[in-house]
This record gives C-alpha cells, sequence and structure tokens, in this order.
C-alpha cells in the first residue's frame, strides 16, 4: 500500500507510487508504462547532476529572463484600501508567461534522454508557444495538438506556434477543445513512444509529470520568498493564483506549503456559475480518474467526463493537479471559483489601475483579489501570481465587450 | 476455479484451432440493436465475446471505438445498462465467456465492490481495462481476482522481457497481446514479428495468449491464427457496423448482417488457419 508521507511536510510528496494521498497515479495504457517508468529514472538522475541544473539556470537567466519581478501594485492597493498587493511577475517571462519554466525543464531532460520528436498539447495556446520556442532553440520537431475550437478562438497564439516552426494539429474529437487534445497527444505517444517525448503542460497527468512540473515552476515561489524577504523583511501573508490544471499555482505555493503563517488561494474558473456551465473541479467535480491520474474531475452521475466551460481557453479543463485535490483535502489550501463575468471586470480595472493587461486566466485571480484585500489589514502582505500577459485575449475581451477591432 | 474462459480455451486446444474474440460496444448504435448483435455472435462464429463499456474518453482507442463510444453514450447507454444486457444474454447462453472492455473511470464511479458483484451476478467473465497497469493492480485487479474474476492484462511490443512478469503476474484467463504501439483500428502488424512476440510471451506464462489490435480481415485473422491461441477483431466490426447504419446514425435492416457476416468471415479464417499452413 502507500507509504505514508514524511511528517510535518506538505513538501513531500508524491510517495513512491506517484500518489498524493489517494490522488496521482499512473493510471495509463499498459504501452506507455515502459516510458513512464524511463521518464521517472531519467527525471531523478538529471535533478541530481549539477550540469543538468547548471544548464536550467543559465537558460532562466539568459533565455527566459528570470527572476522575474515581485511588483508592489501600489495602485492597485489603494484601489482595494486593505491588505499590500504584491505582483509576480510571470507575464514578463520570455513567450508570454510562466509556461516556459516547466518546458525548458522538459525540453532539457528530453534532450538528455536522446528524444528529437516533440508532442504537447494546448488549450490557450501558451504552452504550445512556449514548447514551439524551446524546440526552435534547441532544434527539436515539435507537434502541438489544439481542439479545433480552441485553434479558432485562440489564433494568434496558432499563428505564433507555426512561425516558430511547429505543427498545429487542429483536434477534431469531442468539444475540440483541451482535453480532446490531451487525448489525442496520449494517442499520439502510445503510437510513437519509442521516439516521442510528451512535454505536458500542466501539473496533472501520470506520476511524475505533476511532481515534476511542479518542480519546475517553484521556481516562482522560490524567487518570490527571497523577493518577499528583501522587500518586507518577512515572508507574505497571503498568496492568490488562478488554477486551470494548476501549474502556476503550484509553482507559487510549493515553497510556501509548510510556513502555517502563510494563508493559500486557489481560484478555479466558475463560468456562467458552479450550478450552470462552469470549469470548477474542485468546487463543483468529484474524484475519479482520467488522463493518467486520479484527482477532482467534472462528470455525469455515470463518471463519463463532462466539458469544462469558461471565458479563458486556458481554464477550462474538467480536472486539476493531483496535488492540489489532496491540498483541498487537508485543508492546506482554500479553492474558491470566479465566474467569467467577475473575471472580465477584473481584466478591465487592472489594465486602467496598473497599466497591466492581464491573461484571462490570471483575470480569474484578480477578481478574488478584489474581494479578499479590502478585508486584510494594510500591514497584511498578498502576491497575486500574475501568470500570463493579457495580448493574446484582446481580441476576444473586445468582442465581448461589443466592440469591433 | 475453472473458469468460462478456463473452459472454452481448453475445448480450443483440444480442436487444435485458434479462438476467435470479438469486440463490440455495449450500447452501439442503440440498445436493442447491440443486444441483437451480441446475442447472434456465438453463432456467427466467436469463441469469446469482448462487450465494450463506453467512455468519453478513451486514450488507446481509435477514431472508430471512439466514435462507437460517443454512438452509444448519445444513446443513453450507462454501465448498469450494459450490466443488465449481459445478464439478459446470460439467459440465452450459459457457455460463452464474456469479457467486459473500457477504462476505469464509469467503474470506479459506480464502486468498485458493487461493481464486482453485480458483474459477477450478470454473469460477466472477466474485465480488460486499458488504464490499469499492473503498477495500479490495488484498484480493480486484485479484488476482481478475489470476486472470482479473470483481470486480462494487455501486453505490448514495449513490454520487455524484463517487464512481463510485473505484466503477468496477477494475469489470468489469458493475455492480450497488442501487436502494435498504436491506437485500435491502426497499423496492420507484421504478423511474423507477432509470432516471435507470442512465443517469446509464452516462455513466461502457460495462459493463451490473444493477438489484437489492427486485424481487419480473415486473411489477418488466419495469420494471426497460426500461432496465437486467439485472435481478436474489434475496430473492423464496429467499422462493419457503422457502414450499415443510415445518413442519420440509425440501424438499419442490414445491421446486425453487417456484423455477423465479419464474424463469420474472420471465423472461417481462424478455423482453417492451421490446416492453410500444413
Amino acid at each position: 500500500m502507500n507509504a505514508p508521507l514524511k511528517p510535518n511536510s506538505f513538501r513531500s510528496g508524491p510517495d513512491e507510487n506517484g500518489r498524493f494521498g489517494i490522488y496521482g497515479g499512473r493510471f495509463v495504457a499498459e504501452t506507455l508504462m515502459p516510458n513512464i517508468l524511463e521518464l521517472e529514472r531519467a527525471y531523478r538522475e538529471a535533478r541530481n547532476d549539477p550540469a543538468y541544473v547548471a544548464e536550467m539556470a543559465s537558460h532562466r537567466t539568459h533565455y527566459i529572463g528570470r527572476p522575474s519581478p515581485l511588483y508592489f501594485a501600489e495602485r492597485l492597493t489603494e484601489h482595494f484600501g486593505g491588505a499590500k498587493i504584491y505582483l509576480k511577475r510571470e507575464e514578463l517571462n520570455h513567450t508570454g508567461s510562466h509556461k516556459v519554466n516547466n518546458v525548458l525543464g522538459q525540453i532539457l531532460l528530453a534532450r538528455r534522454m536522446g528524444k528529437k520528436r516533440i508532442i504537447a498539447e494546448t488549450g490557450a495556446g501558451q504552452h504550445g508557444v512556449a514548447t514551439a520556442t524551446l524546440c526552435a532553440r534547441f532544434g527539436l520537431e515539435c507537434i502541438v495538438y489544439m481542439g479545433a475550437v480552441d485553434v479558432a478562438r485562440q489564433a494568434p497564439n496558432v499563428f505564433r506556434m507555426k512561425m516558430l516552426g511547429a505543427t498545429v494539429v487542429p483536434v477534431q474529437s469531442g468539444a475540440k477543445t483541451l482535453k480532446d487534445a490531451m487525448n489525442e497527444a496520449l494517442r499520439d505517444w502510445v503510437t510513437n513512444v519509442e521516439t516521442t517525448f510528451y512535454c505536458i503542460g500542466t501539473v496533472a497527468g501520470p506520476h511524475p509529470y505533476p511532481a515534476m512540473v511542479r518542480d519546475f515552476q517553484s521556481v516562482i515561489g522560490e524567487e518570490t520568498r527571497q523577493q518577499m524577504q528583501e522587500a518586507e523583511g518577512r515572508l507574505p501573508d497571503s498568496l492568490i493564483a488562478c488554477v486551470g490544471g494548476g501549474s502556476n499555482a503550484i509553482g507559487l505555493f510549493h515553497p510556501f506549503l509548510d510556513d502555517p503563517s502563510v494563508e493559500i488561494y486557489g481560484v478555479e474558473a466558475a463560468g456562467h456559475g458552479l450550478d450552470k456551465l462552469h470549469a470548477a473541479s474542485i468546487s463543483g467535480g468529484k474524484p475519479g480518474v482520467l488522463h493518467g491520474n486520479r484527482t477532482y474531475l467534472l462528470m455525469d452521475e455515470d463518471g463519463q467526463i463532462q466539458e469544462g466551460h469558461s471565458i479563458s481557453a486556458g481554464l477550462d479543463y474538467p480536472g486539476i493537479g493531483p496535488e492540489h485535490s489532496w491540498l483541498n483535502d487537508i485543508g492546506r489550501v482554500t479553492y474558491l471559483s470566479a465566474t467569467d463575468d467577475e473575471a472580465l471586470e477584473a481584466f478591465q480595472l487592472m489594465s486602467k489601475v496598473e497599466g497591466i493587461i492581464p491573461a484571462l486566466e490570471c483575470a480569474h485571480a484578480m477578481a478574488k483579489v478584489a474581494e479578499l484585500a479590502p478585508t486584510k489589514p494594510k500591514d497584511h502582505l498578498m502576491v497575486v501570481n500574475l501568470s500570463g500577459r493579457g495580448d493574446k485575449d484582446v481580441p476576444q475581451v473586445a468582442e465581448m465587450l461589443g466592440t469591433k477591432l | 476455479m475453472t473458469t468460462r474462459l478456463d473452459t472454452r480455451f481448453a475445448d480450443l486446444a483440444r480442436e487444435g484451432r485458434a479462438g476467435l474474440v470479438t469486440y463490440v460496444m455495449a450500447g452501439d448504435p442503440d440498445r436493442e440493436t447491440a443486444r441483437a448483435i451480441l446475442k447472434a455472435l456465438p453463432g456467427a462464429g466467436a469463441d469469446v465475446i469482448e462487450f465494450g463499456m463506453p467512455f468519453t474518453d478513451p486514450m488507446a482507442d481509435g477514431p472508430s471505438i471512439q466514435a462507437a463510444g460517443l454512438r452509444s453514450l448519445a444513446g443513453g447507454q450507462t454501465l448498469k445498462k450494459t450490466l443488465e444486457d449481459i445478464a439478459w444474454f446470460r439467459e440465452g447462453d450459459a457457455a460463452t465467456p464474456i469479457v467486459l472492455m473500457g477504462y476505469f473511470n464509469p467503474i470506479y464511479i459506480y464502486g468498485v465492490e458493487r461493481f464486482l458483484a453485480d458483474a459477477k451476478a450478470a454473469g460477466i467473465d472477466g474485465l480488460i481495462v486499458v488504464d490499469l497497469p499492473p503498477e495500479e493492480d490495488s484498484e480493480l485487479c486484485i479484488p476482481a481476482l478475489k470476486a472470482g474474476l479473470n483481470f486480462i492484462r494487455l501486453a505490448t511490443p514495449t513490454t520487455d522481457d524484463r517487464r512481463l512478469p510485473t505484466v503477468l503476474g496477477n494475469t489470468s484467463g489469458f493475455v492480450y497481446y497488442v501487436s502494435i504501439t498504436g491506437i485500435t483500428g491502426a497499423a496492420t502488424p507484421d504478423f511474423g514479428k507477432t509470432a516471435e512476440a507470442v512465443a517469446r510471451i509464452k516462455r513466461h506464462t502457460d495462459l493463451p495468449v490473444a493477438v489484437g489490435f489492427g486485424v481487419k480481415n480473415a486473411d489477418h485473422a488466419s495469420a494471426v491464427a497460426r500461432g496465437a491461441d486467439a485472435v481478436v477483431v474489434g475496430s473492423a466490426l464496429v467499422e462493419a457496423l457503422k457502414g450499415s447504419l443510415d445518413a442519420e446514425g440509425k440501424a438499419t435492416a442490414g445491421t446486425v448482417g453487417a456484423v455477423t457476416g465479419l464474424v463469420g468471415s474472420l471465423a472461417s479464417g481462424v478455423r482453417h488457419a492451421r490446416k492453410a499452413a500444413e
């Protein structure tokens, strides 16, 4: 059976079976198992190899542009009149979001493993762009699966991927969104397992992906710790991030999980509302098994997976990373949700007050900052993960606001 | 304990021929037609029946079986109805082994203990659950074996000699060798390599070895049957069914016959395989 996690730490998971409590695991076809075990071995070796660690550090500095700033949002702070709000500026990374942190780690690993063909799935296109970018940088073949609906609503990112030399495959099955893109990527992987590295974009999928992607994204929280010490001489009091699969959130949260004074909030996409169409797997789903892991999922009473809905193509996945499911159940992280309308309002507020156009994904986190910040004292230090920039969303938002571009 | 699968494979060995394992999807294209097909399969030449449990996200299946699952779900098929369909079949056939094939989530949501009890009561003999590798045996495989059901595991070209014992460890009934690294209904395998793989697996187990994925017609079936204990055909039957539907995707007078006709042809290929090889 599963070995217990080390006592007094929220950071030691997963166990040797890839579990966070009951969540996680390796629910995949036998064809993939030898490859997944090989990946686990390769990652374990790489993370302990100073050459790999140094190579990653160098590319983080010179290619991604890290560390990303921790910016005191003075005007937002004044606007809400409560907590002192800091923004972790992941949107300033090369390619425009936090996704590149993870892709760098995986691509360097793929090179070590001698894999020259990279596949990825993408929703909003941010992970696809990051993967296409690093494949271009290292001369690797790149195939990105993207739901046909997402291809249509994220046209600028599709074009960017093509400019970067990637092949974008529109997926016509199911609801033609991220879930179906992930199915199609898994089918490709099953078919081409010997030559191909599957670069998963979030902290989901079979073990070791949730742990590996978390490790790559934890640079966000590690920098935040240090930067907040420098700015304020102490730890933040609260952290907040949007959660689709949950990679930007876990990246910010993980280095703080063992600090009990730090309140942690994840914000899911409530779409039209939790009693209507939404993508809030924790707030509106239940535990099930999909895409290689057990986690909270949106499904009907017969275990058939339902489509998520969100204004944000990056949040409409019907599942969530297994570590988030566990952090929810043990109560270490509080999961809230924001509707499409709330996100759209926060999107506009943030643009006008700070001069920063956020991705619609992070606008969900901002919507809850608007609720939480005014209730906190003025010496409360709140960090919001600004995980992506909103350039990609401008045409969509214009349309929703009734403006013709 | 001797199961229907053990008995059937022992009979086949005595007859000196390979068996034909046919896969059809429950509830496809509608429940009534799927039941009629199920009932007709043994007479048409199926030795073992795999009955597909539809799932929205069948990650190891190709477009044919994926579409069949979505047709079935659109018609209101549920896991409970699938179990009822088999209980109904059992009223008229006590001998043909039936194996349920699908993905774990619907079973997990149904509740593993309740599912195993209901599956056993319905007359199901074994389970093939694609997304449960040996690493997840405690989820369903071990409880299923305790409940007296066979748990059939897939072995694939990527399952090397080092891993085979892990895969075969808790397998019973038969071993399902997936002849290609790929999804169902994809490329036609290299039958020479398939025969070598069957021989390799047989060095590790006394269980019968069935070979599937990519077997589309009687010639393929015959080629596989020379070396394997059984031949599995799924996507080709699902395609034959699809080809018989009307413009709205509804069953026609020819639907049952389209499936049983192909089963008859495959069965003939399987039955004559070893004679042809002599």
